[in-house]
């Protein structure tokens, strides 16, 4: 490169400056692409979300400038207030509890199960564990959908074939079970990602720490309690941030599952600007909705990314 | 090493990972081992279970599931049901738009986020915090919040219910993530060695494609791997984008998946099975990076 072949000629404090920004300068070249795709893809599509979620706009004809009237009209709307309630549902189904499961599960494969049985079957295990993982939300849908049909699901049937037909259920039909029979799955689906998360983290634990503990005599829950945990409290953290945020964007199975039903019990900010957007086209709420729902999730993330600049490196994916 | 280090950062943010020599010293395993592990079985088994019953009533004679329901295991093979479902929703031709689809989304996405993070960690651009910033902006975003105005867009330059349209967003949308993951990987690059490509008279893309290239090749496939799964599985946007069933993706197709096929007990163990097997393909072919990538995020 001839910038640094030049300027080991010249004087030291000049050379160093000289040379940094010309050799910077020519690296803009390779973020053009990236740039001009962040432009197209996300920044122009969101600030145009913006200004549709200040307007009434029936998805024909020009968007008429009304204000923060969506917005108003929001805070009265019983069915926004209703999906951010469910949204703290799918909260505890796929961040608190696979986390809570998740921590206990991987500690006593790590810590009980493999020095036992070997760490094969805790392998094994957690293989097991993490396989729903691997299935296309939208697969997993299906698949449970089937399971929850009320005549011939296997569920009912089973409950039926064990003389409690009783306890049978419309189990997405009914709008008090609905969301239920939903977060049953989301927590079936994310078992195996928190698993397998903690079980990384823990394999970084000096087992020096535990074999101290042992030998103080803790019994193994105390060991949990006071090693693990510490131990696993970045982790922790991470993973009850990123799976929050998945929570918030949940779309999927609900659209598969429930689409929002019955009537709107299982309803979600995501799926709610989506209707507006598609099915009733009032394109402008549905972008107002959005735009709340972008505005939260941004503070979780923002709390994410100071916690991780708080712990200097490392990062997590915040994707849905 | 890159994808050492890739794996340190992501997995642990505070302690470098202790060498971990555990001696394998079986304790007595005693009662309460057996009943323990025997819980854990019992979990994994429960968390198998959806997708046995799905394996053995995709091959059920519909009748036999009516006499002798979900449980019971078919008397004999019938492939009718997994047969029809192919042939109802076209299966190959979802199979083909998801392979094109995701195949395309991962080299141009890893192609976008190489020449990002090269510009970021290796050039050190100014401004290079912000930029990072905004593009972890992209990847939180809801994409609700991007939808409308991108199927607007689309359509007005004719890239609407185009494999295209949804290529180029989506490979823009997971770049994001790539650049995020692949700036902090070259921006530990070891600082000698690009500086002996320097003095060798390497111009600056001669250092990114013989040096910087293939010393991330491991980080790379990493994320090709799960850019790949990633918009196999992707459903919002691939829904919304490309509404005829031309271009549906297999994610798509399941889960548009309409009422025709609930009246028949065994049609919906049959979708599912083929909506698992390519899933179980994925997994059995990469397992390994999976389960060393898994902290870059399977939250989706």
């Amino acid at each position: 490169m001839s910038s640094s072949n030049t300027a080991t000629h010249t004087v030291a404090p000049r050379r160093a400056r000289q040379g940094t920004s010309e050799r910077r300068s020519g690296y803009w070249w390779y973020i053009l692409p990236g740039a001009v795709g962040f432009l197209a893809v996300v920044a122009v599509p969101f600030g145009m979300n913006l200004w549709y979620s200040l307007t009434s706009f029936r998805g024909v004809g020009d968007p008429v400038f009304i204000g923060l009237e969506n917005y108003q009209r929001l805070l009265g709307d019983p069915l926004f207030w209703a999906s951010f309630r469910h949204s703290v549902a799918f909260i505890v189904a796929m961040a608190i509890l696979p986390t809570a499961i998740g921590v206990v599960v991987a500690a006593v494969l790590f810590n009980f199960i493999s020095p036992k049985f070997g760490s094969k079957v805790a392998s094994f295990l957690r293989a097991t564990y993490y396989l729903p993982q691997i299935l296309p939300i939208a697969v997993a849908g299906v698949l449970w959908k089937w399971m929850y049909q009320p005549q011939y699901g296997i569920i009912n049937t089973t409950l039926r074939d064990l003389g409690l037909g009783g306890l049978a259920q419309n189990w997405l039909g009914d709008s008090d079970l609905a969301i239920y029979a939903v977060m049953n799955v989301l927590v079936w689906l994310q078992i195996g990602y928190t698993v397998v998360v903690f079980m990384a983290g823990l394999s970084r634990v000096d087992p020096a720490l535990y074999e101290a503990a042992e030998l103080d005599g803790a019994t193994w829950w105390q060991q949990f309690r006071t090693i693990t945990l510490n131990q696993l409290r970045p982790e922790i953290a991470v993973v009850l941030i990123t799976t929050s945020v998945a929570a918030l964007k949940v779309f999927a199975p609900i659209f598969v599952l429930t689409r929002g039903g019955p009537g709107t019990s299982t309803i979600v900010p995501a799926y709610f600007s989506f209707s507006n957007f598609f099915t009733t086209t009032k394109v402008g709420y549905g972008a107002a909705v959005a735009s709340v729902l972008a505005l939260m999730i941004s503070v979780v993330a923002v709390a994410l990314l100071r916690y991780q600049t708080r712990n200097s490196e490392g990062f997590e994916d915040g994707r849905g | 090493m890159a994808v050492d280090s890739l794996e340190k950062t992501a997995v642990s943010p505070t302690t470098p990972p202790a060498p971990v020599v555990r001696k394998v010293k079986r304790r007595k395993r005693g009662v309460s081992g057996w009943v323990v592990l025997a819980l854990l079985a019992g979990v994994g088994l429960l968390m198998l279970f959806p997708f046995w019953i799905a394996v053995i009533n995709a091959f059920k004679p519909a009748p036999d599931y009516i006499a002798n329901g979900p449980v019971s295991v078919p008397t004999e093979l019938d492939f009718s049901a997994l047969v029809d479902f192919w042939g109802g929703v076209d299966f190959n031709r979802k199979l083909l738009n998801s392979v094109v689809i995701s195949g395309s989304v991962a080299l141009i996405a890893v192609a976008l986020s190489l020449l990002s993070a090269f510009a970021i960690g290796i050039g050190r651009i100014r401004g290079r915090v912000w930029i990072l910033a905004l593009f972890m902006l992209a990847f939180t975003i809801p994409q609700e919040a991007l939808v409308y105005p991108l199927f607007v867009l689309t359509r007005d330059l004719g890239l609407y219910d185009t494999m295209t349209g949804v290529v180029i967003i989506l490979a823009v949308l997971q770049s994001a993530f790539g650049t995020y993951m692949l700036s902090s990987v070259l921006g530990t690059f070891p600082p000698e060695v690009l500086e002996a490509a320097r003095l060798d008279g390497a111009s600056r893309f001669q250092v990114l494609r013989l040096v910087v290239l293939p010393l991330t090749r491991p980080t790379m496939a990493v994320l090709m791997t799960f850019f790949f799964i990633w918009t196999w599985n992707d459903f919002f946007l691939p829904l919304v984008l490309l509404p005829s069933a031309d271009n549906q993706t297999v994610s798509v197709a399941l889960g548009a998946l309409s009422g025709q096929y609930t009246s028949d007990p065994t049609a919906l163990a049959a979708a599912s099975l083929a909506g698992i097997l390519p899933a179980l393909v994925f997994f059995i072919l990469f397992q390994r990076t999976l389960m060393r990538g898994v902290n870059l995020g399977a939250v989706k």
